[in-house]
């Protein structure tokens, strides 16, 4: 078992992030993490889903997602060279004293100070869960009073077959899978 | 040409061949209803919108076809969700039609809005909420190749009541389908089929594992010429029988929980297995872990995700099974296999000392022998339409199918109460063919209201009640795993006879062995609906029985017959 990532090609409909969502859920499937926003395709949302399986589960995750009529393409990046973000903002108590230190710790970590108030700063983070997850251990003794995350989003590197230019508005058949509606 | 979405709905049906459809009104479909009266198409009223579901399952089974039902928001839509569910377990492809509260009213808890989208959601292969009138020609459209293609499965359309009352511009060709998520199977490549065969090829002890996909792809011819080419005995699921010719020598009989002994011994000595569009569900397979262990597997299936889901198989082979198996049989080998013929003979020899049908008649009315007689009293090109329980297995122990489509039963779902509507759809669907419905107390007691349907409709459909007092399968789980603890089993019920008379059919009933099938010839003569009520032993057992989730061939196996009737 271990963490899987599937960028999923989707038909940008209502109720669509409602079938991949009740998909997981229905086939026992735990999403570590979700995220979903356009893709370069008109009409066409590209979500980010990360789940804990065996390669055996994440085969079959792939063949469940391409029963779903509203999904156009999966592919499971899992072992491909990849760039993986995790977006943060995080609001942590901060006043005269710990400003400073904050913002060195920002500084170090790569994270921008977005807001600061008399009580309290925003950082904005990008990066790996890890990187994030570590300026949050550093963070929580100052007081961290809000935090929102994305979840992963992910992209292949370079120009395998998969990121080559497409025709606007058309997925390519990936021709190594077999599947039905 | 301008219509109504009500006129557009039933104009599109007309246009994908719909001639027959089974339903219920109300408010939030009378639109539809209204226009309907305007249409080439048969409206059958059920008594309760299961049942126009569960005929719409049958309609689709006995032919191949897509059934439709329909229903009116809110409550007539929630009662269609057991169906719904049977005919996706079995992937029976039906588009079910609900009606919907206005689509200004969506959100507001108004008079009989319900979320049937979201509720059908993981029941469905598909659903539509439409609110347009410009919608509807490419919904229907859309939901009809989606229910058939590829495997199978019901499709649902909900339709608000200002969609189906507005009026637009009505143009079928525009309304061509666009499904971008469309994707056909991808074909198989020479090499992975030159490996299947080289596998089958090589086993010594190979059994053909035959499931509802024989029927789904038309695949029967394909199926018998490699069985007869290299004698492989062939097994087939509860949904696969009739894929494979009962009569024919290479013909083992049911496989699984109740499957007869020789089946799965078969299949635990098998050193190869194909098998063909099945999805060795549990009821198939027993304990995982000890299933078929010397056996390669070979798994053919339309659905990617069935390879590999509950058994690990050396080659999976994603197709349309027909078009698989045409391409397979050139590099089949001739072989005659004698010494898996005779192995399996000599099992098989030892199980028929055991049958119920060599058991004397001693005054008891067995259900295996009303089967089996009914079995002897009609032709192969009878529908029988079985419900769920103790007469299910009996059914498909002792009438012995010849023809594709001949048994029409819930088996993935198990739903009670089944038959009765699913063998009005059949009738409805092949009026020419002598249809019956078997069907426990428990489960007739469920939907029995849909006799009502079949009488005003005239549908000629004869009903055999297993009548044994009890919801017999649960009881015999009991009597097996709880200390014959009977909890909830024993089940009174009306004069069945009285009853049907009430609806204006003709009844019977018989409690010896002598009198079936004289009753039966009765039913055959009369040419309306019949009832014969069976009161049979009430406290028989089905067996063989491998218990869930033991071994394949750690059976529970019928007693020696003396024993059983030693008290008599
Ligand atoms: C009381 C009770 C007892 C039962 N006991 C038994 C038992 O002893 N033995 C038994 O077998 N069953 C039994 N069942 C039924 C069991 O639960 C399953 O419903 C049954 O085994 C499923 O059979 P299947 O896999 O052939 O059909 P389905 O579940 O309909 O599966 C069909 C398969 O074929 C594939 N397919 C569809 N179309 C095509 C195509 N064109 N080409 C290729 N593949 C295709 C599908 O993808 C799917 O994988 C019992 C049920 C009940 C209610
Ligand atoms: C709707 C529904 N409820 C409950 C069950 C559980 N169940 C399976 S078999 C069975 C007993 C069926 O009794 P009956 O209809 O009399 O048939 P018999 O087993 O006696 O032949 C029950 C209750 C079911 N399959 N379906």
């Amino acid at each position: 078992m271990s963490l899987h990532t599937f960028a999923v090609y989707v038909e940008d409909r209502p109720g669509v992030l409602n079938r991949v969502a009740s998909l997981f859920r229905r086939r026992g499937f735990n999403i570590h993490s979700l995220a979903v926003g356009h893709s370069e395709i008109p009409g066409v949302s590209r979500m980010t889903a990360v789940v804990q399986t065996d390669p055996g589960g994440a085969q079959r995750i792939q063949a469940h997602l391409y029963k779903l009529v509203n999904v156009l393409r999966v592919e499971d990046i899992t072992t491909r060279p990849a760039i993986v973000r995790d977006l943060a903002l995080i609001k942590v108590t901060a006043d005269q004293q710990t400003r400073t230190s904050l913002v060195q710790l920002a500084h170090v970590f790569n994270a921008r100070i977005v807001d600061v108030a008399p009580e309290s700063i925003v950082l904005e983070m990008s990066g790996s869960e890890a990187k994030i997850d570590g300026l949050l251990e550093v963070l929580r003794p100052y007081g961290v009073l809000e935090m929102v995350r994305t979840g992963r989003i992910a992209i292949a590197r370079g120009s395998g077959a998969e990121s080559t230019e497409r025709p606007s508005g058309a997925l390519e058949v990936d021709e190594g899978i077999s599947y039905s509606v | 040409m301008k219509l109504t979405g009500a006129q557009i709905l039933w104009e599109s049906l007309v246009r994908e061949g719909v001639t027959e459809v089974f339903g219920y009104p109300g408010g939030a479909i009378l639109p539809a209803y209204d226009a309907l009266l305007d249409y080439p198409i048969r409206h059958t009223l059920v008594r309760h919108e299961q049942g126009a579901t569960h005929m719409a399952d049958g309609y689709a089974r006995a032919t191949g076809g897509v059934g439709v039902a329909v229903a009116t928001s809110g409550p007539g839509a929630t009662n269609m969700v057991t169906g719904i569910a049977t005919a996706m377990l079995d992937s029976s492809p039906i588009v079910c039609i609900t009606g919907q509260v206005g689509s200004r009213l969506i959100g507001s808890d108004a008079f009989q809005e319900i979320d049937i989208t979201g509720i059908t959601l993981p029941i469905t292969k598909h659903n539509y909420l439409v609110t347009r009138a410009e919608d509807v020609a490419k919904t229907v459209r859309e939901a009809f190749v989606i229910a058939k293609a590829g495997r199978p499965g019901p499709v649902l359309i909900d339709i608000t009541k200002d969609a189906q009352q507005a009026s637009c511009i009505f143009d079928w060709d525009a309304a061509a389908p666009t499904i971008p998520g469309w994707r056909h199977a991808h074909p198989i490549g020479q090499e992975q089929l030159a490996r299947a065969a080289a596998l089958l090829n090589a086993a010594e002890r190979p059994v053909i594992l035959a499931g509802h996909g024989v029927m789904i792809s038309g695949a029967m011819d394909p199926l018998r010429q490699l069985a007869e080419r290299a004698h492989i005995p062939v097994a087939v699921t509860l949904l696969g029988i009739g894929g494979f010719p009962a009569s024919h020598p290479l013909n083992l009989g049911m496989m699984g929980m109740h499957g007869e002994a020789w089946v799965n011994t078969a299949i635990q000595e098998a050193d190869l297995l194909l098998a063909c569009g099945m999805r060795f569900d549990d009821r198939v397979t027993g304990n995982l872990k000890t299933y078929a262990p010397h056996a390669k597997k070979i798994h053919i299936d339309i659905d990617a995700a069935e390879i590999n889901k509950n058994v690990r198989v050396d080659a999976g082979l994603i197709g349309d099974l027909r078009d698989v198996l045409e391409r397979l049989l050139p590099a089949i080998a001739v072989n005659e296999r004698a010494a898996w013929a005779q192995r399996i003979a000599g099992v098989r020899g030892d199980a028929a000392v055991r049958d119920i049908q060599q058991l004397p008649d001693d005054g008891h009315l067995y259900a295996a022998h009303v089967i089996n007689d009914l079995w002897r009293a009609t032709t192969s090109d009878t529908i029988i339409v079985t419900d769920v329980g103790q007469h299910q297995m009996w059914e498909a122990q002792y009438y012995h199918h010849d023809a594709p489509r001949s048994l029409i039963t819930s088996g993935g779902l198990g739903t009670m109460g089944f038959a009765v509507p699913a063998a009005i759809g059949a009738k409805r669907a092949r009026p020419d063919a002598e249809v019956w419905a078997i069907v426990g107390d428990g489960g007739f007691q469920m939907t029995m209201c849909e006799l009502a349907t079949a009488v005003q409709e005239r549908l000629a459909i004869k009903v055999a009640i297993i009548n044994n007092g009890f919801l017999g399968m649960v009881r015999q789980w009991q009597e097996f795993f709880y200390e014959r603890r009977y909890a909830a089993t024993p089940l009174s019920g009306p004069d069945f006879v009285k009853l049907a008379e009430s609806f204006g059919i003709h009844a019977s009933a018989v409690s010896i062995r002598g009198e079936v099938l004289p009753a039966i010839a009765d039913a055959r003569a009369h040419d309306g609906p019949v009832v014969i009520d069976f009161r049979v032993e009430q406290e028989d057992t089905v067996y063989p029985m491998v218990p869930a989730g033991a071994d394949l061939d750690a059976m529970i196996r019928r007693p020696n017959p003396i024993a059983e009737t030693g008290a008599d």
